[in-house]
């Protein structure tokens, strides 16, 4: 089977790996929507979907169907070309950013040596979308959102770089896989001790507001401004924004996956002669760091837009830069736990 | 003449905004006019007429059993005190003697239903300033009171349980052990709302400090209810004007001086516990007796004017009947809660992000068919 597909072209080879990918995480994201709303009745006394298939479990393609096949309406005001160029800015910059991460030894599309940096940068290009979308489909409280947006990816996005960058001075890589190899004698988490345990903190407050995600969804908070950015679109456009949310929110778990909870490797190596078994593990540890976004979501009040950037200028920000020197100082002084 | 005015290279200026009347934060058909620099609120202007009935024209019209029956129809969440408001009138005009019983039973459910409009409201509250879930945990409770209301006579929201002279039917042989199931259940949930909510960092910071309305200014816009309690102002008709069972019931008034949204959500929370403590004093002892006197089934009151007050789950909700001795009244005028509360809305949300107005709008607790009736 490997033999056979290693024989095939190039192009051919990269297309099918593209396409696995796509319709692994497009089923993934639908799935993360059915978690997300299981996950939302447990916490409020209701059962959530439970019609359609076993245990709701066919809801979600019953969503994507009335999605896609639902009229695209549209503001006749709007800026046409920028209108319709928006959700897929933003559904292809996830997409993008998942095709790096490994997901058990061997199993990655790419891995190239500037990883976490690409990660970082690929994950600021879709508030552009975002942006775009609010701008131009002509309406005010779009526009409010999408400028909301801006100001809240813009300042989070430091937070979670130098959490980042804080755990790049263990590892001394920002490739992914050595990343993980770094961590076959424990989690960096615990490597790393106290500056690691607060980068960690640092990155899940910051990736929950850079995925926009409650309690940090100002872009589309309900009761404010109605839906946000996405309120002129319909159909299978307002499906791409959905959908790139909880991609974004997955994302978010994986980075803290790898960097964080060591990845694809089992826990005090249990499993390490069955290196497929990896797989298993990283999407346990993603899937817990994803349902604790869920649970904040559902327990915390939303901040306000104020209160956010002071969160994160005031507060964030210079516990960040402190916590990169202690980390530098645990790593010259050879403190590490391994 | 010119004058030298250095002007920034960017121009900024305030735009106007639609907040309604189709807005989730409006709670119904509410429209707010907002002018906004950036987020900050410059101006609030309130818009009403959506979904005005002309209760009051209508009023004129109908008997007086008629008009109890839209009166429900005005503040829905608090229907079984509005019914109250306009019978109580009615039989002060005839000089009735109401039974002990009807009294006390009125008051128990008064308090029922402030409860459930509380709790409702607690739920919406969370929901306004984003924690979805405290809704569910309203509706819950809620949902209790209302199977009671539901056993006692039928309806659950727009109840109809009052007429002039009484009750419309004796209550049920459940009531009695229904609602002190409730009252176990409810001082049990009430700890709960503050885990959820009244505890969250996140929260206090959004209400704190937000919607600030001083002791004058709620005196002086015409506030009542928890909304003018939640400023230092001493104003619960139930303490100053009791009626029904109030006199003979130990509670206290539930005042906070902070004056912005987290007293007014406080004020609330301590009313819940005040409730459930009035509701245990009167459950065990209700009297036994009529459930209602016997009327005229025509009602014609005596020539004059007639007032009545009553203290909804929003405020001081005032009926006042002109009579010129036929079945049916000259005028009738309400004055609603709500209508007042609103009209402090600019005052407290001036200044503020659109955030906060969310946040003070829910801690007035509109509900517009109130406003608008």
């Amino acid at each position: 089977m490997i033999d056979f597909f290693l024989s095939l072209p190039d192009w051919l080879q990269m297309s099918l790996i593209a396409l696995i990918y796509l319709v692994v995480f497009a089923v993934l994201g639908l799935y993360l929507v059915l978690l997300e709303r299981k996950v939302a009745a447990w916490f409020q006394l209701r059962l959530g979907p439970n019609r359609v298939g076993p245990w709701g479990l066919m809801q979600t393609l019953a969503d994507a169907i009335k999605l896609v096949s639902k009229e695209l309406t549209g503001t006749d005001r709007a800026d046409k070309f920028l209108y319709n160029l928006a959700p897929y800015f933003v559904i292809i910059t996830s997409l993008t950013a998942l095709a790096i991460f490994p997901v058990a030894e061997g199993i990655q599309a790419f891995d190239i040596n500037i990883g976490l940096f690409f990660l970082i940068g690929i994950s600021s290009v879709g508030v552009i979308g975002i942006l775009l979308g609010g701008w131009s489909s002509n309406n005010k409280y779009s526009l409010i959102g999408a400028m909301r947006s801006g100001v809240q990816t813009i300042s989070y996005e430091l937070s979670v770089g130098l959490s980042l960058v804080t755990m790049v001075l263990l590892t001394g890589s920002l490739q992914l896989s050595e990343i993980i190899e770094v961590q076959k004698d424990g989690w960096l988490l615990l490597q790393g001790h106290i500056p690691a345990v607060i980068a960690f903190m640092i990155f899940i407050i910051a990736g929950v507001a850079e995925s926009n995600r409650a309690p940090f969804d100002m872009v589309e908070a309900e009761s404010e401004l109605g839906a946000g950015f996405h309120t002129e679109y319909s159909g299978m456009k307002f499906a791409y924004f959905f959908l790139a949310e909880f991609i974004n929110m997955f994302i978010i778990a994986c980075i803290g996956t790898v960097v964080f909870l060591g990845g694809w490797l089992s826990p005090f190596g249990l499993t390490e002669s069955i290196p497929w078994l990896g797989a298993f593990w990283f999407l346990l540890k993603a899937f817990f760091l994803v349902f604790l976004m869920m649970w904040f979501r559902w327990t915390f009040p939303r901040l306000r837009i104020d209160q956010l950037l002071t969160l994160e200028w005031k507060y964030l920000l210079p516990l960040n830069l402190m916590n990169l020197v202690l980390m530098a100082f645990v790593v010259w002084q050879n403190l590490i736990i391994r | 003449m010119e004058t030298l005015e250095t002007k920034p290279k960017i121009k900024s200026e305030e735009y106007f905004i639609n907040m309604g009347p189709q807005h989730p934060a409006t709670h119904g058909v509410l429209r707010l006019l907002l002018t906004i620099d950036g987020e900050t609120i410059k101006k609030v202007e309130p818009d009403l007429g959506y979904i005005h009935r002309s209760i009051e024209k209508m009023c004129e019209r109908d008997s007086y059993q008629q008009i109890v029956h839209l009166t429900d129809r005005m503040d829905y969440l608090s229907a079984h005190i509005n019914n109250e408001a306009v019978c109580l009138a009615v039989e002060n005009a005839l000089e009735l003697d109401i039974p002990e019983r009807v009294q006390v039973i009125r008051t128990i459910i008064d308090e029922l239903t402030r409860i459930a409009s509380h709790t409702l409201w607690w739920g919406v509250m969370g929901m306004d300033v984003g924690a979805l879930t405290t809704f569910f945990y309203g509706f819950r409770d809620r949902e209790m009171i209302n199977d009671i209301f539901e056993e006692t006579c039928g309806a659950r929201l727009t109840m109809n349980y009052n007429i002039p002279g009484g009750l419309m039917f004796d209550i049920h042989e459940n009531f009695v052990p229904r609602v002190k199931a409730f009252v176990e259940h409810f001082k049990k949930k009430i700890p709960e709302y503050d885990q959820l909510l009244t505890g969250n960092v996140i929260f206090q910071r959004r209400t704190q400090g937000v919607g600030v309305m001083s002791k004058e200014d709620a005196i002086a816009f015409g506030t009542s209810g928890p909304v003018a309690r939640g400023s230092g102002v001493p104003c619960d008709v139930r303490k100053l004007h009791p009626y029904s069972a109030y006199d003979r019931v130990n509670f206290e008034e539930a005042i906070e001086t902070g004056g912005d949204s987290f007293a007014r959500y406080q004020v609330r929370l301590k009313e819940m516990w005040q409730s459930l403590s009035i509701i245990e004093q009167l459950i065990d002892n209700i009297p036994e007796g009529e459930h209602k006197v016997a009327t005229k089934a025509v009602i014609k009151l005596p020539k004059g004017e007639f007032y009545q007050k009553v203290e909804t789950a929003r405020g001081e909700l005032g009926v006042y009947i002109i009579s010129d001795g036929k079945k049916n009244p000259y005028r009738v005028k309400f004055r609603s809660p709500g209508f007042s509360n609103l009209s402090a809305l600019n005052h407290m949300a001036v200044g503020g992000k659109i955030g906060d107005l969310v946040a003070t709008m829910a801690t007035l607790d509109l509900v517009i068919p109130d406003i608008d009736r």
